[in-house]
């Protein structure tokens, strides 16, 4: 398997290559040129990471780690340096497969969606810039590593997010976005200097294989107290994982998320799927031997996923916007992962299997969530509008789209033997496994609203009655670079759970473990018929609203009379408004009063004498220069008289 | 009479066209001044030769040089005054400013 190592050069360098090459030249030149090359330079990356992954797993080498290369860049001390390099291991393996396969399909997808547009050899420069941060992501030995493309993937997001920066709402989302992931990761930087100070170390490895029992005796001094390294080391893991959280949009820092809607659909496909939401997920994944160690942050990380879970499904059964449900049904899965990484810790013990559940679901979800925005894009692109309202009776003129998208969304609603089944039931095994039983009462809930929302949107776009012009007089048609992608992102979404289980349940473990390990199981064959049945109830209840002979769509539709609590939901609990109430108050009315002082008044003070003190020495040499004879005649003399008085001149 | 009250008038002399150079604003008075500066270096000259040469012409000479030579000067600078008024129609050094370009 090592002897393989030379291609994976190729994964990162083709993105680069094309983000580097298409915003110089060809970009400016042809947009044809530079769709070809992006779909040829990702293309490239897929198949060297798909040699990679298969020579991996194919080898014995399989479960172990390995890094192909690791050159130190920055060296702070003697043994402790920032490195660049290339991990392999089956969750960074499986990760370049997802984010290679991804980013070439949306390229594919992108060709059609981005036809006509003034500048799509930009767009698809930066959209390889956002494939090659990832992958340098999911690639990384250390920490530090991590961080850069974690950055990365936060500078490109921001300019895919704001790509139409014609459009003002698409700049604020395109800040929001990138404000918010800011804020998180200024805790994840400070958790990484705690955490390095504390270890001596960036490295994956060392991190992963610490045992507090070392550190309690040695104090620290973290600048407001003194703690003990150990403490220190779990503050330090809580303030990493505040990374991930906001990377990940989880509750309270999801609004960035649903407003990220405002990019091109195929930006939101691949934000969405395999490049920065999951970059959380997969953060705590990497470090989850460490996390496991670090007292109870797993449960903190539980508990975010598992309310963020809940959280947003409530809201994606309101929403209209058919990419504002599937931004919903985003965080909602992303929830899943979370929680699944945090139920792992049991008392003071640790099960495995949220951990494999969590990396399988990933796995899973990116295909159908990117089958599913890039549908969405698809519906939008013929519809040109994003309601609901004016969707229906789509699937006569969208044959092939109707049929992956029913595969996806039976998918993501978990009904066997389609993927999302495979993951999820493993999810919510592991929740009852791990004793958590109200959050696997949420998961249970939460996969049966996931199935109502995501029916919803489905009966509603494809089903009934047209209700817009443009459907009723026939002008929507397949894209061939439209379908393409997403008819062959249907075939994992139909068929990687069952292939992936196998796979995922061999080689997928966290990693070793330092802390003790429950082996007694409880059995929950029953499991799997519970949540099938839920999600059916659920299928059936969308089908009884929406799709029925008696369905009333319009009265469903109807927005005039509903209730309070509806109305509460549909404005997504209002956290929009509280954040832009916060923000006007706290930082512009607070914050920024502030400084708006001391730049008015102290900043702006100083440089109003230094300007006043110059003009005055700028008068004095204009004076001398004014043509008054006087004042020429008079300083001659005075100059003379000094010369000759106080000048030691020889005379 | 001493040297000392000779010396002591050219100074004031010197003094006053010190004086009016700087605070006369019309060009004539202004070359007025400058006259009698001249004038107070011409009584030094005498006076040292009056009281202190051994030979007194010399510096009889050197002040009817200097008066010469003045009348010279004060001929083109005359001359240029009246050029000078016929341009600006002022000879006011307040309003003829142009100099400092």
């Amino acid at each position: 398997m090592i002897n393989d190592v030379s291609i994976s050069y190729l994964i990162f360098l083709m993105p680069l290559l094309v983000f580097a090459i298409n915003g110089l030249f060809l970009g400016r030149k042809s947009d044809k040129a530079a769709a070809a090359f992006a779909v040829a330079g990702n293309g490239i990356a897929m198949v060297s990471a798909l040699i990679v992954a298969v020579h991996y797993f194919s080898s014995t080498f399989a479960p172990q780690k390995a890094v192909l290369f690791d050159f130190p860049f920055l060296s702070f001390a003697e043994n402790f340096a920032a490195k660049i390099g290339l991990l392999i291991d089956p969750l960074s393996v499986m990760m370049l497969v997802v984010v290679t396969v991804i980013s070439f399909l949306v390229n594919i997808y992108s060709i059609g969606y981005m036809r006509g547009d003034r500048s799509a050899g930009r767009f698809f420069s930066i959209l390889s810039l956002f494939s090659f941060s990832m992958l340098g992501l999911v690639a990384a030995t250390n920490l530090f590593q991590m961080f850069i493309f974690w950055e990365l993937v936060g500078v490109s997001s921001y300019l895919l997010i704001g790509f139409w920066y014609h459009k003002p709402s698409a700049v604020s989302a395109s800040k929001q976005a990138f404000i918010l992931t800011r804020f998180a990761d200024s805790f994840f930087l400070l958790g990484i200097v705690i955490v390095s100070y504390v270890v001596q170390s960036f490295d994956f490895f060392t991190l992963n294989g610490l045992t507090l029992a070392a550190f309690k005796k040695e104090t620290i001094d973290l600048g407001l107290m003194v703690v003990s390294k150990a403490d220190a080391l779990i503050i330090g893991s809580i303030l990493i994982f505040t990374g991930g959280w906001g990377k990940s949009a989880m509750f309270p820092m999801h609004i960035w998320l649903p407003n990220a809607m405002e990019g091109p659909t195929p930006v939101s496909s691949i934000i969405h799927s395999a490049t920065m939401v999951v970059a959380g997920v997969y953060l705590v994944a990497r470090l989850f031997p460490f996390f496991a160690v670090c007292g109870n942050s797993l449960t903190l990380i539980m508990w975010v996923g598992a309310f963020t879970m809940i959280f947003a499904a409530v809201i994606a059964c309101t929403q209209k916007d058919i990419k504002r449900i599937l931004a919903y049904s985003t965080l909602s899965q992303l929830g899943y992962m979370m929680f699944a990484l945090g139920a792992c810790k049991t008392g003071d013990a640790v099960i495995a299997t949220g951990w494999t559940a969590s990396t399988f679901h990933i796995f899973t979800h990116a295909f159908f969530k990117c089958a599913l925005f890039l549908i969405a894009g698809s519906l939008i692109h013929q519809v040109h509008t994003n309601d609901l309202d004016a969707m229906g009776g789509l699937r006569k003129k969208m044959p092939l789209t109707y049929w992956s998208s029913l595969i996806c969304v039976l998918a993501i609603a978990g009904i066997p033997p389609f993927s999302g089944f495979f993951s999820k039931d493993e999810i919510i095994l592991a929740a009852f496994q791990g004793h958590h039983y109200v959050v696997f009462g949420l998961a249970i809930l939460t996969s049966g609203l996931t199935t109502f929302y995501m029916f919803r949107l489905f009966f509603l776009a494809f089903h009934g009655a047209p209700r817009s012009e443009s459907v009723k007089q026939g002008h929507v048609h397949e894209d061939f670079f439209m379908t393409l992608p997403i008819v062959i992102l249907a075939v994992p979404a139909l068929l990687s759970g069952l292939l992936g289980k196998g796979i995922f349940e061999h080689y997928f473990v966290p990693g070793r473990l330092r802390v003790p390990q429950l082996v007694l199981l409880p059995h929950a064959e029953w499991i799997p018929y519970v949540a099938v049945a839920v999600a059916a109830v659920a299928l059936l209840i969308a089908w009884f609203f929406y799709a029925s002979p008696k369905a009333k769509v319009e009265r469903a539709l109807d927005e005039s009379n509903r209730s309070a609590l509806y109305k509460v939901v549909y404005h997504k609990f209002y956290f929009d408004e509280m954040y832009y109430a916060v923000v006007r108050q706290f930082v512009i009315g607070g914050i920024a009063r502030v400084a708006r002082f001391i730049q008015d008044y102290i900043i702006e003070g100083i440089l109003a004498f230094c300007i006043w003190f110059i003009h005055k020495l700028g008068d004095l040499v204009r004076y001398a220069q004014g043509g008054n004879l006087s004042f020429y005649l008079g300083t001659l003399i005075i100059g003379v008289l000094l010369w000759r008085f106080l000048g030691q001149l020889p005379f | 009479m001493t040297l000392m009250n000779c010396l002591i008038l050219a100074f004031l002399l010197f003094g006053i066209g010190v004086w009016g150079l700087m605070r006369r604003r019309h060009l004539i008075g202004m070359l007025i001044s400058i006259e009698l500066m001249l004038n107070a270096a011409n009584i030094n000259f005498i006076s040292f030769a009056y009281f202190s040469a051994s030979d007194s012409t010399a510096g009889a000479l050197f002040s009817i040089f200097v008066i010469a030579v003045t009348a010279c000067e004060m001929a083109i600078a005359l001359a240029i005054i009246v050029s000078m008024y016929r341009r600006y129609k002022s000879l006011d050094v307040e309003q003829l400013r142009d100099l400092h370009d």
